[in-house]
């Protein structure tokens, strides 16, 4: 006779796996196929993030994909994310308009404290999609540029119909407390601006003081393995250049073990990692 | 407390006294071979094998069930959706000492920060009953010597057996196990005697199993770092089938997917978590296509990487017991314990 046991099914108290309720407040259409999402807690909560860090974001039926936040780090009612359509969930979220909702899960990741560069020269690659999780980076010292030296953006897109936060750009263009720079791989019969990959305006930038500067080279691997070669050839050092190394994060909590590389769970000793740690782990990249 | 004794004839009268407030799982014979299953009838106390070599499966499936509910939602939104975890008290009877050890590996592993609530909580209603191995266990893949699952760990269990023939000789681990012998009525001290007859069983235990690695185990993760590059990986792989039947039966797997599951009514459903494998060809690929284990033999050499060096590194428990499992049940009768000995052939050539 089997006794009665006591299976308790329970709502637990806290599953690391419930999201937040988060609301669509803004939608940018950027380009085909990339959107730009501004979202508010509706329990008022907020949130708290460090550049560099992500977000498990949820539609229940279809899944959860992590996307990095592109707004500036800190204390804040709200968060930003440029997300492309290339699956199920960021499909579905593609087809969502303003007020309705989603699952956020996080922050997840390592995160990058800011003030460890304070006073050094900031030097920023963003290729492609990479913007997107560059842009905390670059928001994070544009929000507070006597913390930090002279400040560099270069962003390099495919085409003039690939690029993103449009109005961001114009505005870094026209700060006087940074130089920025962009390129198209190609250009159109309208683009008046530079064309050629994005390791070609490394030659653009001005004076650089290698033990002093700090870099963050967001986009493609491909474009991290060509422009870590020219920083090295400008004297940059390895720990004082940044990456984020993306990886198919599951559970956010560094037990699934869909993101490592080697010995490292990029949920949680990552996702941002200096050139140093990039090379031990030879798979990285 | 001090070891006790349960005669082999009141076994039947202790799992009883278990069930009362347990589900009893133990190992019994499953066609050829064996596996953990629960003890729910009077008939299946009498199918219990404590004379079993292996089972199919590690315990881990107790605490780790091949698929298991995170939350349940009614709605494409995320309102309302509730958060679920299953714990059931459930003693696991008849464990051996190597499997004891993947134990602590998969506790120490998904206690780490962010701990795993799920997991914990059906840890903290389980308890661990082990179970000597003798010398009917030597086959040609375990290789338990070398990573010194002969005896069993420091903690995580509650009882210990020992066969000492008619008898069990039974060591306790924890108050929970103290309470088992103090309630249950049927174990009496152990005499001077039956102390001896233990040592015994120990020294005719450690002529039995030797040690196969050319190297002592503690080099592992330095020989593996060493042969990172070696052309072994490519050689072993080459006949891998990327099932994943090694990951299943290892003690200490527990990587995991998540998905959604869909009711009938296209909007209401679970999302649902269930083993998965670094073995299997898609594990490390991301949208938009990009694979970043994309080669067989470098999702073969992540594996042995993970089981000698990295779990250690990550735990400090055990990344691999020696139980053989995986060399065992691989369809292309890939050897784990080979390919560890393969790696000493570096010691000259890495580092």
């Amino acid at each position: 006779m089997k006794p009665q046991t006591a299976t308790q099914e329970k709502p637990a108290v806290e599953s690391p796996y419930q999201p937040r309720v988060a609301r669509i407040v803004d939608i940018k259409n950027f380009t085909e196929k990339e959107k730009y999402f501004r979202f508010v807690f509706d329990d008022g909560q907020g949130i708290e993030y460090a550049a560099g860090q992500f977000m498990e974001v949820s539609i229940f039926g279809v899944g959860e994909a992590p996307i990095s936040i592109c707004s500036a780090p800190g204390k804040r009612e709200d968060l930003e994310m440029c997300i492309r359509e290339v699956g199920d969930v960021t499909g579905a979220l593609h087809a969502l308009d303003v007020g309705d909702t989603v699952g956020l899960r996080g922050p997840f990741g390592n995160g990058f404290d800011m003030d460890t560069v304070a006073g050094k020269d900031l030097l920023f690659v963003a290729g492609g999609l990479g913007l997107a999780p560059c842009r905390s980076f670059i928001q994070a010292a544009l929000n507070e540029p006597d913390k930090f030296g002279k400040i560099t953006v270069l962003y390099g897109a495919k085409s003039p119909q690939d690029l993103l936060y449009p109005d961001d750009l114009k505005v870094w263009a026209k700060r006087e407390d940074c130089e920025f720079m962009m390129t198209v791989d190609r250009g159109d019969e309208s683009w008046q601006g530079n064309t050629g990959v994005i390791t070609t305006l490394f030659r653009k930038i001005g004076k650089v003081d290698p033990a002093n500067t700090a870099a963050f080279i967001i986009g493609p691997p491909i474009m991290f393995k060509f422009a870590v070669l020219e920083m090295l050839a400008m004297g940059l050092r390895k720990p004082n250049i940044y990456c984020s190394l993306e990886r198919r994060m599951k559970c956010g909590l560094g037990k699934c073990g869909h993101c490592q590389i080697r010995n490292v769970y990029v949920c949680q000793e990552g996702p941002i990692f200096s050139y140093a740690e990039v090379m031990r782990l030879r798979e990285g990249i | 407390m001090l070891p006790q004794i349960l005669p082999k004839d009141k076994v039947a009268e202790f799992v009883g006294f278990l069930q009362a407030e347990n589900q009893v799982v133990a190992p019994m014979a499953k066609g050829q071979d064996f596996a953990f299953q629960e003890v729910a009838t009077a008939e299946d106390i009498d199918r219990i094998r404590l004379d079993y070599p292996v089972t199919i499966l590690p315990p881990k499936k107790y605490l780790l069930p091949t698929y298991e509910k995170l939350l349940e939602f009614s709605g494409r939104a995320p309102a309302g959706a509730t958060p679920t975890i299953t714990a059931e008290p459930t003693v696991i009877f008849g464990v051996h000492p190597y499997d004891m050890h993947g134990l602590q590996t998969t506790d120490a592993a998904l206690s780490q920060e962010p701990a795993d609530a799920a997991y914990l909580a059906r840890r903290e209603v389980t308890r661990v009953i082990g179970l000597n191995i003798n010398a009917g266990y030597v086959d040609e893949h375990q290789f338990m010597a070398d990573m010194n699952t002969l005896e069993p760990p420091a903690e995580g269990w509650d009882l210990f057996m020992t066969d000492l023939g008619d008898r069990y000789y039974v060591e306790t681990g924890s108050d929970a196990g103290q309470e088992m012998v103090k309630h249950s009525g049927v174990f009496t001290p152990a005499t001077p005697a039956e102390h001896k007859a233990r040592q015994e069983f120990d020294a005719e235990k450690a002529a039995n199993y030797a040690k196969r690695l050319p190297y002592n185990s503690r080099y592992m993760p330095d020989l593996l770092d060493a042969s990172y590059d070696s052309l072994l990986w490519d050689a072993v792989s080459r006949r891998c089938f990327s099932c994943g039947a090694c990951t299943n039966v290892c003690p200490t797997c527990y990587c995991f997917d998540v998905q959604d599951k869909l009711g009938l009514d296209a909007t209401s459903g679970t999302r649902e978590r269930m083993w998965d494998s670094c073995q299997l060809k898609g594990f490390a690929e991301v949208a938009g296509g990009e694979n970043f284990r994309e080669h067989r033999s470098s999702r073969l050499r992540h594996r042995m990487f993970r089981k000698g060096k990295y779990v250690l590194e990550r735990t400090g428990k055990l990344g691999c017991v020696g139980c053989g499992r995986c060399s065992r049940h691989c369809v292309a009768k890939i050897s784990i314990l080979e390919a560890f000995q393969q790696i000493a052939d570096q010691a000259e050539v890495g580092a």
